[in-house]
């Protein structure tokens, strides 16, 4: 096991290496001067030549793609050309608001999900199975901007039941510790700040985890009807063992490769999809940072940004792998 | 046709030679009886061809001219006049969404075109050269892979600049990993076929018996993953004019009709109701569809 997350380790190198090529060579791409399209047309020559010296435009390319990974190395992840604020510290900040929006939607995604597709199969063609894989079938065909402005309109204008966009009303008070702000105001015991925080993740998690719901619902299904057409099933009901013994201990355990598989590729959605949701319910996280970045033409934001999103990616899609063979010994990888 | 040897005398042994002669078209006269057996699928079909239908004749079927402003008559709320109401500069909604349709149509053949023929070539020659050339473009792929698509194709219309016609380049570069992998191993599995060594033995050039003989033979994958992926493409690309990257105005798309309503969301919520409607019906014509095609042209799953 040690060996084989060793070599993963190891393999993941060379992709890190060419998307920080592909990183730093956006700047490159960009049609005419980056520097003039970064400051506008109304930049004279002089604050024109200051920014490509600050950023190192005129060097090779060699040059600046040596400086720019030998700083990220460092942690340096530059400054941000409009605000002159630290790229790494903001990130640093609006990180976990990304991570507690991401994994509060996958939690409802994967336990919605899992649980309307077990009980879809085994009540296979009755009227939940029907109407929850109609369902499925509409989540993946779902805008989800779409879908959040209308549950904005819905429940916030309509009926006013939760609140539209931020992390926290306005007032409430929280000391951060992880800037977690559910586990800050369980850490503090502040529970007022706790129901509050949760009212506002409400809504943009259910946006942002209702198509890897949907995904994670019609795969269960279907990996569960596979399995309980199996011989071990039989026999597990024959014994006499309870039917929800059979269901989730014998069946579930078995269904759920697939599923774990989806799981890890939904989350890559995720962190794209939060860019939509985040600027819908203006949630002050990375995705919504990398949007204003683009409309402000901010590239070392975009780049550094990406570039931190990418591995994040990189590394979870690595830890299903992991987890795929933890959870299945069977599995061989050479 | 079954090709397991039948102990009992067949009456019909004599039209075997005919049966065999046309097979491969059998597979699509097969396939699309099945399709249209299929409820989902049919649906989707039948989306996909009022699309097209309103495409080809948006101009009689709109009730307006899309892009006419009329400030007077902003924001009201859908009547006789105005079937799905108004937007904040007096445009009828429904004529813009009708028209909408020929640039949803534009995206996913001009997006999944790219996607599809550089997917195509560059997953086709990978499986079918192997060695360095398979590992230089599969590593070439992983690296795009490692980028969550929405986000790669937000971060190149950054540096393109925003407008259609970079969505839809940036919707089909990030289509092209899918298209790749899938074609390459279609191609590992096909080239080892008899067929393909027997053009080898006649002589025949690599790019031939790659273009005539390897390529036709993974069609169905590379079908089914095209339908799949125009749904795909239209979303990413109406959430990019969502963003702000995309098709800018008065360009009547979905995506950007539905950003521009977002700030009337209280007062005039059909200004962003519809055009979601709209891309939510589409996608899932094509959704259907896709699944459907996947179902008729998989030969495990012949009853």
């Amino acid at each position: 096991m040690l060996k084989y997350i060793v070599q993963r380790l190891l393999m993941l190198i060379p992709v890190l290496i060419g998307v920080s090529i592909l990183t730093f060579s956006l700047i490159h791409l960009i049609p005419g001067d980056p520097a003039r399209s970064m400051l506008g047309e109304k930049a004279t020559e002089a604050q024109l030549e200051s920014l490509r010296a600050e950023l190192g435009l005129n060097d090779p390319y060699i040059i600046q793609y040596g400086r720019f990974i030998g700083d990220i190395l460092q942690g340096d992840l530059g400054e941000s050309v409009q605000s002159k604020e630290n790229i790494g510290y903001e990130l640093l900040h609006k990180l976990p608001a990304t991570i507690e929006l991401t994994i509060f939607a996958m939690i409802l995604a994967i336990v919605i999900g899992i649980f309307a597709g077990v009980i879809a199969a085994v009540k296979q063609y009755s009227w939940f199975d029907n109407i929850s894989m109609t369902g499925a079938l509409f989540g993946v065909s779902l805008p989800i901007f779409w879908l959040g402005l209308m549950m904005i309109w819905l429940l916030s204008v309509k009926l006013n039941i939760l609140p539209p966009s931020g992390r926290l009303t306005a007032g409430i008070k929280l000391d951060t510790i992880t800037n977690f702000y559910l586990l800050d105001s369980i850490l503090t015991g502040n529970w007022s700040a706790f129901k509050d925080a949760f009212s506002h993740l409400l809504m943009p998690g259910l946006a942002l985890g209702t198509i890897p719901m949907a995904i994670i619902a019609r795969m269960t299904r279907s990996s569960m009807l596979e399995v309980m057409r199996q011989d071990f099933i039989r026999t597990a009901s024959a014994k006499g063992l309870k039917k929800h013994l059979v269901v989730f201990q014998h069946a579930l355990k078995n269904a759920f490769l697939p599923v774990l598989t989806v799981i890890g590729l939904q989350f890559g959605l995720l962190l794209g999809g939060a860019v939509l949701t985040e600027t819908i319910f203006s949630w002050p996280g990375v995705g919504r940072y990398v949007y204003l970045a683009v409309l402000g033409r901010d590239y070392p934001v975009v780049q550094s940004t990406i570039l931190m999103i990418a591995t994040i990616f990189v590394l979870v899609n690595l830890l299903t792998d992991i987890l795929y063979k933890y959870v299945d010994p069977r599995i061989r990888f050479d | 046709m079954s090709l397991q040897p039948n102990p009992i005398p067949d009456p019909d042994a004599t039209r075997v030679d005919e049966s065999i002669q046309p097979k491969s078209s059998r597979l699509w006269v097969d396939s699309l009886i099945r399709i249209i057996k299929s409820k989902t699928s049919f649906i989707g079909l039948c989306i996909i061809l009022i699309l097209i239908l309103t495409a080809i004749f948006a101009p009689m079927i709109a009730t307006h001219n899309p892009i006419e402003q009329n400030i007077i008559d902003r924001y009201q709320a859908p009547s006789s006049d105005h079937l799905l109401g108004t937007d904040e500069l007096g445009r009828d909604i429904f004529s813009r969404i009708v028209h909408g349709s020929r640039i949803s149509i534009q995206i996913g053949v001009i997006a999944v075109g790219i996607a599809l023929i550089v997917g195509v070539l560059l997953g086709g020659i990978a499986g079918y050269f192997g060695r360095w050339v398979d590992q230089i473009i599969m590593r070439i792929i992983d690296i795009m892979m490692a980028f969550p698509s929405i986000l790669l194709a937000i971060a190149l219309v950054a540096v393109l600049g925003p407008s259609l016609r970079n969505a839809m380049i940036a919707v089909g570069i990030v289509g092209v990993p899918q298209f790749a992998r899938i074609v390459r191993s279609a191609v590992l599995s096909v080239k080892e076929t008899e067929y393909v060594e027997a053009a080898r033995a006649i002589g025949a050039k690599h790019g031939r018996v790659l273009m005539q003989h390897v390529l036709p033979n993974c069609l169905a994958p590379i079908i089914v993953q095209t339908t799949l992926s125009i749904g795909t493409a239209i979303l990413d690309a109406a959430g990019l004019s969502f963003l702000g990257l995309g098709a800018q105005p008065p360009t009547p798309e979905w995506g950007a009709m539905l950003s521009d309503g977002r700030a009337a969301l209280q007062n005039a919520p059909w200004v962003v109701a519809f055009p979601g409607i709209a891309i939510f019906f589409v996608v899932l014509g094509f959704n259907l569809f896709g699944d459907g095609l996947r179902d008729a042209l998989d030969p495990r799953l012949k009853q």
